[in-house]
């Protein structure tokens, strides 16, 4: 886990700013939290202005448990992004977290080949600058 | 309301030759300009009869091409936002402005330099997200994790399936041996002299797994166009008219995150299809052949589940043993597809649609071909779906 400049770190990073700007902060202070409608209590990913469900504007940063499955995956084996060349190969993965919200993240632990659908995982936190902290994942109980 | 069914023709179709150069020859509207120009003299029409241009977002825009063509009085002209599904939805807003007596020949134009441009899809889209309605959410969720570009992004629905029902890669193979198969009767394709077999497909350069790259497409230089009317004007036209008989539109929920939807599988043809056969009053055996979008093999298996030929889980055994290769029961991508005649936008596949059913395909002709149907597919998996018959 570096902590090298923006620059020196060279990969895409999350526009800092707005709903997304948030939920990166929360991040960096290990926090995995979602929006959750507070009128009607469903829990929601990627940040909205509504909910879906109930039409509510009001909403809520409300702390994920962190645990969840992992749904899919694809092992990135040509980089289409040079920036991830040294990397590769390497699994990107769907998490479905126990509070509902999926997010697009990585295993840290496992190896690609080892992955399996409904394999239990647990979110960490990577600065991958100072500024971004990333959310991935571990399996769990290993 | 009154049904659009069989109201609107297409008249006309063109296309450039589509080729992989070093260099570009043109720019993303000249080599519009000229599929525009075949398709207008396919027919029988002058540029000045054309009334309405539907371009596709991003490549060309409406009063560049107007004003090449000397169109001085064009009377309307849109554009929907839904990437590579957009020339089956602009056949749709077409066929809507005509019928509604707001404009009389529209032109569907699509092209672009894909290969020797500086617009190569996998570029494009991670350089500049917002070129696209996900692009947001790609750029903050996505692209941070190191999955920039389509076939990683699409290859979460193959492994999906994969896992959950036991698709093989054999049966990915299938789809992408089956299109070659096609392309070699295709002296437009790309891939044309290039057969590719079951060993060759396996020992595949691998992308982003499951996705070899005979899974993917071919981003190439090359265009098309469609010329469309009424059917009233059609008849004293130089082509056999080519008659809509229905259309769909339709995106998954949430569009623009793929991750979150409650059915990861969703596709916009899951919606679109159902509209489209229900306006053209038919059912899939009443299918001759369908060109599918295929920017990837597995989207292939999927939207034939999605849009009902066979039940979800059932889409891998289904395109084996030859059914989807000509001759076969439900014969795909004639032409060979985006994964063997060339990348553009799928508008080959509407453009191959005509010629089936027109009898003009030659050696890739399907026997008697009378109703056939062709999907879109952009962006996060937005649809498009039309069925035209002879």
């Amino acid at each position: 886990m570096s902590e090298e400049t923006s620059e020196e770190y060279g990969k895409p990073l999350p526009l800092m700013e707005g709903t997304a700007g948030e939920f990166y902060e929360h991040c960096k202070n290990h926090e995995l939290r979602f929006q959750r409608c507070t009128g009607c209590g469903t829990w929601r990913h990627v940040p909205r202005n509504m909910c879906a469900q109930c039409g509510s504007w009001e909403w809520e940063w409300a702390k994920s448990s962190g645990r969840g499955e992992l749904l899919t995956w694809t092992v990135v084996t040509f980089p289409m992004q040079p920036s991830f060349a040294e990397e590769v190969p390497y699994a990107v993965t769907i998490i479905e977290l126990e509070e509902g919200p999926r997010i697009v993240s990585r295993i840290v632990d496992v190896e690609p080949q080892d992955l399996r659908m409904g394999m239990p995982v647990e979110v960490i936190f990577d600065a991958v600058t100072p500024e971004v902290t990333l959310p991935r994942f571990k399996h769990s109980g290993k | 309301m009154a049904s659009l069914k069989d109201q609107i023709c297409v008249v006309g179709i063109g296309e450039t030759p589509f080729r992989r150069p070093k260099e570009p020859d043109g720019t993303n509207l000249t080599i519009q300009l000229q599929a525009i120009e075949a398709a207008i003299a396919d027919a029988g029409l002058k540029n000045k009869d054309i009334d309405c241009i539907l371009p596709i977002e991003g490549l060309a825009h409406a009063e560049e091409i107007a004003v090449n063509l000397g169109i001085d009085d064009l009377r309307f002209q849109a554009t929907v936002r839904i990437a590579a599904a957009a020339p089956g939805s602009h056949i749709m807003t077409a066929g809507m402005a005509i019928h509604a007596g707001i404009c009389n020949y529209a032109v569907i134009p699509v092209g672009w330099y894909g290969y020797s441009g500086n617009i190569r899809v996998r570029k494009v889209m991670k350089d500049n997200p917002l070129v696209f309605s996900g692009g947001p959410t790609a750029r903050d969720y996505y692209y941070p994790h190191g999955i920039n570009v389509p076939p990683q992004w699409f290859s979460f629905m193959a492994r999906y399936h994969m896992e959950k029902y036991g698709t093989t890669r054999e049966q990915l193979g299938a789809v992408a041996v089956a299109f070659r198969k096609h392309a070699q009767l295709n002296p437009h394709a790309l891939m044309h002299d290039k057969p590719l077999t079951m060993e060759d497909y396996l020992s595949g350069r691998m992308i982003s797994d499951p996705y070899n790259l005979y899974d993917c497409s071919l981003e190439c230089d090359g265009a098309g166009a469609l010329v469309v009317t009424t059917v009233e004007r059609a008849l004293d036209l130089k082509q056999k008219p080519i008659y809509l008989m229905g259309f769909g539109q339709g995106q998954p929920y949430p569009a623009d995150d793929l991750s979150n939807r409650a059915d990861i599988l969703e596709m916009g043809v899951t919606h679109a299809a159902p509209r489209a056969f229900e306006m053209a009053g038919i059912t899939h055996k009443d299918i001759d052949f369908a060109q599918i979008y295929d920017a990837f093999s597995f989207q292939v298996i999927e939207q034939i589940e999605e849009m009902g030929f066979c039940k979800r889980g059932e889409g891998g055994p289904f395109v084996e043993g030859g059914r989807i290769e000509l001759g076969g029961e439900l014969p795909v991508n004639t032409h060979g597809g985006l994964m063997s005649e060339g990348h553009v936008m799928g508008m080959n596949h509407i453009i191959e649609a005509v010629r089936q059913l027109r009898g003009d395909a030659g050696d890739h002709q399907v026997k008697d071909a009378e109703i056939g149907m062709s999907t879109g597919f952009g962006d996060f998996m937005d649809g498009s779906v039309v069925i035209l018959r002879r």
